[in-house]
């Protein structure tokens, strides 16, 4: 890969990560609020103990001033306190990290997979029964809203059938370790994951189809059987790759979706991630940890969109030739 | 004459559309033999690069496909699919159009010849063999290692004659190998194709809608109009003096340089190739002939002798006149 086209792609995506660290500043400064009366409504506070907890918060000073503190700080890693429960808003959102990171990256490769599958299917064996069943099938779920999923899944299996727990990460004063432990975080993370895959599997496998069906037209399909070879061969070698190029694309930038995007599923199945976090933070609000999951979400978005242009410029030797 | 290496009889080539099945080839038949260039000309859409598909019967799944195309006896079209394979870039390859996506745009060309040989394990040393065949087109060896896009329109048509040659076929398909090329590249690719006919004594049949190069390239033309053959026999001659009013047209689209009455009088032919989904009663020709009769909307043409050799499908061939 060219040095160039690497480097090119750095660079806008720090650029717009620049731009969203500023633009997130003002953009929770228009909820033109004061915390300290908010927070201690109810409480004779003298003007002293008043500035004094302004000064807590970092809300003294002019915005000018603010705004260089916030820069200074957000630089080392420093997000500001919660104001629901005084902890460093970085270390909340670290900790809650690791769930949201397993429950999409599971559900991104079981949709990944599958949805690439179908496609393949679909695509292949079109104007077949399997093609209209495969279709139908991915149009249906990509069109279901996950909350609307994850409920009706959760009502089904979780309570009237029992099968799996209504929610949370490991059942509740259970001390299980190692192995036991990892089979009950895999049991309570089913339901989510399995909607999640649900709700992007159609897209990927709608896609996978169309870019599939592009591809069979193309003359190279034709040379590569007219040269021998098998039509399996034909079909792994010289039309899935290709056509997997503008899936894999879309796969990345919707992983950098999905982690701020898993807000309904993990509220409905109060899975303890990054999506739950943001919904009790909405309730507040609780801006220093809005503040610092948007820009979390907002990074995400802008690294996988870089992975994606990289995995590209990998993937297809006409990209990084200029 | 020797046997035909191929020999195709009555060929008819139906794509299924939805809107209902589209004849593209109706009732063709023509002989290769060995050493022998034969060329097929005539309009887009009437039906010669279709031919060419169906020889390797690499068309669309679901094209229906009626008639023989005898290979050395054997008919292509009735092979299992593991003889079929086994034939195809060994007994016969296409030269495909190297302004179409012929070539997989993310694997390195000189891979995809690779492909071909190990495909057909015509010889072991698969790399010296893609590096030959890259100095018989007049490409350097490195070429190997390049995307198809870093290569131009001429280098590109230069890959896919090498890998149309990398398994030693016996018969050569050209389908419109010069197409979209610059004038002084078309010249060069022709030169080499025929420089090649001529040393590995290939069987080639040369599809183009340009009569002009035919008659360079080829001892012997066919000229098709809406899926069948109207007129055939020597190319200089059916270029000279063409018999049948279309191949007339088709002949005068191509001014001779040079010539003054050509350059004041850009003869082209009225009216657009007839739908393959209606085509004309009688001789498919009648509503765009200049020399027209009475009778021809109902006549059933076929191809009648026209003297020296030469074949055509008009009603003034029969009556002996020339049109």
């Amino acid at each position: 890969m060219s040095f160039g086209y690497f480097s090119r792609k750095v660079l806008a995506a720090l650029a717009t990560l620049a731009f969203v660290v500023c633009f997130n500043f003002f953009l929770f400064r228009v909820v033109e609020s004061d915390p300290v009366a908010s927070l201690f409504r109810g409480r004779n506070l003298t003007p002293a103990q008043r500035l004094e907890l302004r000064q807590e918060f970092g809300l003294d000073g002019s915005k000018g001033e603010q705004f260089v503190r916030y820069l200074q700080q957000t630089a080392q890693l420093n997000l500001g306190r919660s104001y629901r429960s005084n902890q460093p808003v970085s270390s909340e959102i670290r900790e809650r990290a690791w769930p949201t990171i397993a429950l999409v990256g599971v559900s991104t490769l079981f949709s990944a997979i599958f949805g690439i599958l179908i496609g393949i299917v679909a695509a292949w064996r079109r104007r077949t029964k399997a093609d209209y069943g495969w279709t139908g099938f991915s149009m249906a779920t990509y069109s279901m809203p996950d909350f609307w999923l994850g409920m009706l899944l959760l009502i089904s299996f979780a309570v009237a059938l029992g099968w799996f727990p209504v929610g949370g990460i490991t059942d509740t004063g259970s001390d299980a370790t190692g192995v036991a432990k990892l089979f009950d975080q895999a049991h309570h993370m089913f339901l989510p994951a399995l909607t999640l895959t649900l709700a992007y599997l159609g897209e990927y496998a709608l896609v996978m189809r169309s870019s599939l069906l592009d591809t069979m037209r193309e003359d190279y399909l034709t040379l590569a059987r007219a040269k021998g070879l098998r039509d399996v061969v034909v079909r792994n070698r010289h039309a899935v790759p290709n056509a997997l190029l503008p899936v894999v694309t879309l796969i990345a930038i919707n992983f950098g979706f999905v982690l701020s995007g898993a807000i309904a599923v993990e509220t409905i199945f109060s899975w303890p991630g990054l999506g739950l976090l943001t919904y009790d933070a909405l309730k507040g609000p609780d801006l220093p940890m809005l503040q610092g999951l948007f820009l979390v979400f907002s990074a995400a978005v802008i690294f996988f969109n870089l992975v994606a242009d990289l995995l590209y410029g990998f993937l297809d030797p006409r990209v990084r030739t200029p | 004459m020797t046997a035909p290496l191929l020999s195709v009889r009555d060929l008819h080539v139906t794509y299924r559309s939805e809107a209902g099945p589209v004849p593209a080839v109706r009732g063709v038949s023509f002989d290769l033999h060995p050493g022998e260039t034969l060329g097929l000309a005539g309009e887009s859409g009437c039906g010669k690069s279709t031919i060419a598909g169906a020889l390797l019967k690499v068309l669309p799944p679901g094209t229906e496909v009626t008639g023989e195309v005898l290979l050395d006896g054997e008919d292509v079209l009735q092979m299992k699919p593991g003889r079929l394979r086994a034939v195809r870039w060994t007994e016969m390859s296409i030269v495909f159009q190297g302004a179409l996506h012929a070539l997989n745009p993310v694997q390195r060309v000189g891979n995809q010849i690779e492909e071909a040989i190990e495909t057909h394990r015509t010889t072991p040393a698969a790399t010296a063999r893609v590096a030959e065949l890259l100095e018989l087109v007049g490409l350097p060896a490195r070429r190997a290692g390049d995307y198809p896009h870093q290569l131009s329109g001429g280098q590109r048509q230069r890959v896919l004659i090498a890998l149309a040659l990398a398994c030693n076929p016996r018969v050569l398909i050209a389908d419109e190998p010069t197409t979209a090329l610059d004038v002084m590249v078309q010249a060069q690719v022709l030169e080499l194709l025929e420089r090649l006919q001529r040393e590995l004594a290939l069987s080639m049949i040369f599809i183009t809608h340009d009569l002009s190069t035919l008659s360079y390239v080829c001892r012997r033309t066919a000229v098709m109009y809406a899926g069948r053959i109207v007129e055939e026999g020597p190319a200089e001659e059916v270029f000279a003096h063409p018999r049948h009013p279309y191949a007339s047209a088709l002949a005068a689209a191509f001014p001779l340089i040079g010539d003054h009455s050509h350059r004041m009088n850009p003869s082209g032919l009225p009216g657009d190739p007839p739908d393959p989904r209606a085509i004309p009663s009688g001789c498919p020709f009648h509503l765009r002939c200049a020399v027209v009769q009475p009778e021809c909307p109902e006549l059933d043409v076929e191809l009648w002798p026209a003297g020296d050799g030469r074949r055509a499908a008009c009603i003034h061939v029969l009556a002996g006149a020339a049109p």
